[in-house]
């Protein structure tokens, strides 16, 4: 029904003149990015990044993988491999209760992470399409040969070991299990940088690095945990480099990120990664100056610790997740990388 | 062979995206309300193999209003839409081929990029991989689909379907070097006319990902249209996270044995036990 009534003097009662509503595509009429940092009222560190973007939608294709899978496989993957090593050097330097606990530690932690693989494709039968070719190009495919060649070594380590069959075929395995251990833990960090994600990708040098920790940190903190402390001297020690390597990358990488570094601060991500220092420092000081005298101690701190690797490895796989949802940390850092090549000749 | 879609001449009729979905039978993937201007499927993804993007902005058409060619509203400025069909960049450095453990994605015979699906497993590792935000896992499929740039049209010598179906020839088709010399002349002629914001975009074979078989003009920043504006091929970078993964791995294996070593045995060790 109209409410506007045309008489001598003119049209009365018309609508007012409005401005059409111009959507929010391109650069916005602030001549911002869609999200703003600073919601709860807290100092912005950095200024606003400035930036276009298409109504705020990502730009990227956001990873589909669960975290509980996917990040679940890489902490998992990480207590296996670094595990595997305590055990040999547990071995071989006359600590058999404590190699014992990290051989069947490191089957099940590998077992459960081939699982939680097998969950996030869908059908088991699909675990073994990876292994229709072998390509360098894919760390995904290089993994799975990895874990195919790493989980029946660990399997007869810790078979063999419980069953005490065939000793020095024993030997070998928890040797092979040993040696691919630290590709195992490693590797997973480059299957999360070979990817557009700003968070993962911009820290490929380091992430290895807060992965390798983060794994010596879970292994020793299972050490801990089960085995008697008389035998877990070394284990300490290597919960605390494992600790300090740790956070020690972890700095250095945000230092590198720059501006993307807010993923591993702000959000779920920071959440979990501040959750992950805490626990690995109080694990790691705990474990190291009590675990030897008291086996509460002992199992207390290396809870701890693998809390503290499953929270850095969670808050890693958020930190990037956050990182491919806002179009933000895509556009700004590749505008940078263009100013600076263009400012490079001159 | 591949696309150059002139941005400039699109009305935004999307007959790209419905011929696209026609031939290719990709299923409908929500009818949704998004405020987004008139877009209704919002970006590439698994379901949507061409976008059109429309985008409303408060300039003018022309950055010479006053030479009277291009009529402007009055002095705001006005406002102008940009629209734009997007669609897979077909690569020459693809990242979700280098990535996929299966070999299911693979170059065709003409320089495109194409998934079979069924020798995709569904591991998901492509999508976060394309630089572009191209490729999607299909729900309750789980398998990953996109453009297929019509490789079964171009096997009989047929154009593919959303350029057959275009009515200003914003999409066309062709061999590359043949697109690239007609895009840059079309460049030079917008600028002639005043629209200095005209670019080409993805061209250049060498940029981050080797050139994209699928390039564009725009006329603004790529950001502005949804497209990164500085991509590069994750695997680019490849040897190099080895190498770093390699020292990490080396690090991890070097450090435990040396905290082993200056433990010593059990038995001998001075730090070897409390009890
Ligand atoms: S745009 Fe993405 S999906 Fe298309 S070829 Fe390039 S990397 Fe692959
Ligand atoms: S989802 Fe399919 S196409 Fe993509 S990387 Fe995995 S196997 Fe290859």
């Amino acid at each position: 029904m109209s409410t506007s009534d045309v008489g001598r003097e003119g049209v009365r009662g018309a609508r007012p003149d409005r401005e059409a509503m111009i959507g929010q595509g391109g650069h916005p009429p602030d001549g911002r990015g869609g999200r703003r940092r600073g919601r709860r009222g807290e100092k912005a560190m950095v200024p606003d990044a400035e930036f276009g973007s298409y109504y705020g939608k990502p730009i990227l294709n956001p990873p589909v993988w669960k975290a509980a899978d996917i990040a679940g496989y890489f902490f998992l993957g990480g207590l296996a491999g670094a595990g595997s090593v305590l055990a040999a050097g547990s071995q071989l330097t006359g600590r058999p209760a404590a190699a014992r606990a990290l051989k069947i530690s490191s089957l099940a932690a590998i077992s459960g992470s081939t699982a939680a693989l097998i969950h996030d494709l869908g059908r088991p039968g699909r675990f073994y399409n990876m292994l229709r070719v072998m390509k360098p190009t894919s760390p995904m495919s290089m993994g799975s040969w990895l874990l195919a060649a790493y989980g029946p070594a660990a399997g007869a380590a810790a078979v063999l070991d419980v069953t005490g069959l065939f000793p020095r075929l024993g030997r070998a395995a928890t040797a092979g299990a040993a040696v691919l251990g630290p590709g195992v833990a490693a590797y997973t960090a480059v299957l999360a940088a070979d990817t557009a994600v700003p968070a993962w990708h911009e820290g490929y040098r380091e992430l290895p690095f807060v992965f390798v920790g983060s794994a010596a940190v879970a292994a020793s903190g299972m050490a801990l945990a089960a085995a008697p402390p008389r035998e877990t001297a070394p284990m300490r020690t290597a919960a605390l480099c494992g600790a300090a390597l740790e956070l020690g990358a972890t700095k250095l990488m945000e230092r590198r990120l720059g501006l993307v570094a807010e993923n591993y601060r702000e959000g779920t991500g920071g959440r979990l990664m501040r959750a992950a220092r805490a626990l690995t420092v109080a694990g790691a000081a705990g474990g190291a100056l009590l675990g030897g005298q008291s086996r509460t101690a002992a199992v207390l701190g290396g809870a701890a610790l693998l809390a503290g690797s499953a929270c850095t490895r969670f808050g890693v796989f958020h930190a990037g997740i956050r990182s491919a949802e806002d179009p933000k940390y895509t556009v700004v850092p590749q505008r940078e990388r263009i100013r600076a090549r263009e400012a490079e000749p001159a | 062979m591949g696309f150059f879609t002139d941005t400039s001449v699109c009305i935004g009729c999307k007959a790209c995206e419905v011929a696209c979905k026609e031939w290719n039978a990709v299923p409908e993937d929500g009818l949704e309300f998004t405020g987004m201007s008139y877009d209704n499927t919002q970006g590439l993804g698994a379901d949507t193999w061409r976008h059109v993007a429309f985008i409303e902005q408060d300039r003018p058409v022309s950055t010479r209003p006053d030479d009277g060619t291009v009529p402007s509203a009055d002095g705001n400025g006005g406002m102008r839409w940009l629209m734009a069909s997007d669609v897979c960049k077909h690569c020459t450095h693809a990242a979700c081929l280098d990535v996929c453990p299966t070999g299911s994605l693979f170059r065709t015979e003409f320089g495109t990029v194409v998934v079979q699906e069924d020798i995709c497993n569904g591991c998901g590792y492509c999508i976060p991989a394309c630089p572009y935000g191209v490729i999607d896992q299909r729900k309750g499929d789980g398998r990953a689909w996109k453009c297929t740039l019509c490789y079964d049209r171009l096997g009989v010598g047929m154009e593919p379907a959303c350029a057959k179906a275009c009515p200003t020839d914003s999409i066309q088709y062709g061999p590359l070097d043949e697109l690239r010399e007609r895009a840059a002349m079309r460049v030079d002629q917008l600028h002639d006319m005043g629209v200095e914001d005209a670019r080409l975009y993805g061209h250049d074979p060498e940029d981050g990902v080797g050139g994209d078989g699928a390039f564009f003009l725009l006329l603004d920043e790529p950001e502005v249209y949804g497209l990164p504006p500085d991509p590069v091929v994750t695997t680019r970078d490849l040897p190099s996270m080895w190498r770093h993964a390699g020292a990490a791995a080396a690090a991890l294996a070097g450090g435990l044995a040396a905290v082993f070593a200056a433990h010593g045995l059990r038995d001998h060790g001075l730090r070897g036990g409390t009890r």
